[in-house]
């Protein structure tokens, strides 16, 4: 196992689309060994995009599990993962592995429903919410070459909109 | 060598004071650090970093003609302040009420005895002269944990004032 080197933005290779993976082998399962290894020696880090780590193949891990107090389904190995349904848009404050020393707010659905493949080829759906739902999407923008600063908002109009009544 | 100051720049607004600036700065070979920069009331409000190779006179030999040809108000601060110092916050409260005098000071005061520490307060006054509400978002860190900011805040919403306490959690991934 060995820990791999995280690029950082402005890398232009951050913004590539990653393909699919075809092939559920031996390699594929010891890259994922190494991504795990690179995301859990993050501080803090709650899951990792194979692009990060300039692998640009539909993989990516979470692990929210140890953040208290919350809904998740454990470690998760994500392999093309698809979301096939949606809802509840809600904010919430986000960092990146690849965007050090940055954190802001992104608008993303509360709830999804999600069609991926383990390592190992088995083909899976899962539901969630929460702050599991959030990772899983800030991962799958990473796929398709998209950071959360593509989706910042503002901080002024996040909760109160002005309206004049006559 | 370089140095960072905080240069505070208040003047009735117009267009093309950031623009101006912020040309006057790049032309002198300073660099920009962390900005706030945003209209309050009639005014035009800039407080930001700014890194120069030079001390704070030739700083506002840079920065003051400029602004005074817009009839800016201009003042330069060295300081010893550096970049990726963020302070994360941990709370973000929001509140809101009508507008009478004394909200700010008596909200702030109970969360800063209940352990808040500030990091970014933005307030506003909406509705109409004659039904004014005042809106304020604070984001801080809970030193001495959310019950104790959450207490604080039920004594103040008795006091007339809607304040709501959401605990910021940060994805890091
Ligand atoms: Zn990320």
């Amino acid at each position: 196992m060995a820990k791999l080197e995280i690029l950082t933005y402005p890398d232009e290779r951050l913004k590539q689309v990653s393909e699919s993976v075809e092939v559920f082998d031996q390699a594929l399962r010891d890259f994922i060994a190494d991504l795990e290894e690179t995301m859990r020696a993050g501080p803090g880090g709650v899951g990792i995009a194979a692009p990060q780590v300039g692998c640009f193949q539909r993989i990516a891990i979470v692990d929210v599990s140890s953040k208290p107090k919350i809904e998740h389904h454990g470690r998760l190995v994500l392999i093309n993962p698809e979301i096939v349904e949606y809802a509840d848009f809600v904010k919430g404050r986000e960092g990146c592995m690849s965007v050090p020393d940055y954190t802001g707010n992104v608008m993303r659905p509360d709830r999804i429903t999600l069609e991926y493949f383990d390592e190992h080829g088995a083909q899976h759906t899962l539901q969630t919410s929460g702050f599991e739902a959030r990772a899983i999407q800030h991962e799958m923008d990473h796929l398709e070459g998209l950071l959360f600063l593509d989706r910042l908002v503002s901080r002024r109009n996040d909760l109160f909109r002005r309206k004049v009544y006559q | 060598m370089a140095h960072w100051y905080i240069v505070s720049v208040v003047g009735k607004d117009r267009s093309g004071i950031v623009a101006h600036l912020s040309s006057a700065l790049f032309e002198n070979g300073c660099d920009l650090g962390e900005a706030s920069m945003m209209r309050l009331g009639d005014c035009f409000t800039i407080m930001m970093m700014v890194r120069h190779d030079g001390n704070t006179h030739s700083l506002l030999q840079v920065v003051q003609p400029v602004a005074e040809s817009m009839g800016l108000h201009v003042h330069v601060d060295k300081v010893d302040a550096h970049l990726h110092r963020h302070l994360e916050p941990d709370v973000h409260i929001t509140v809101h009420g009508a507008d009478r005098p004394g909200i700010v000071a008596q909200v702030t005061g109970a969360l800063c005895e209940a352990g808040l520490n500030i990091v970014n307060l933005e307030s506003d006054v909406g509705g109409s002269d004659a039904k004014p509400i005042y809106v304020m978002h604070i984001d801080g860190i809970a030193t001495a944990g959310v019950p104790a900011l959450e207490s604080a805040l039920a004594i103040v919403s008795k006091q007339g004032v809607q304040a709501k306490l959401n605990p910021i959690e940060i994805m890091i991934a």
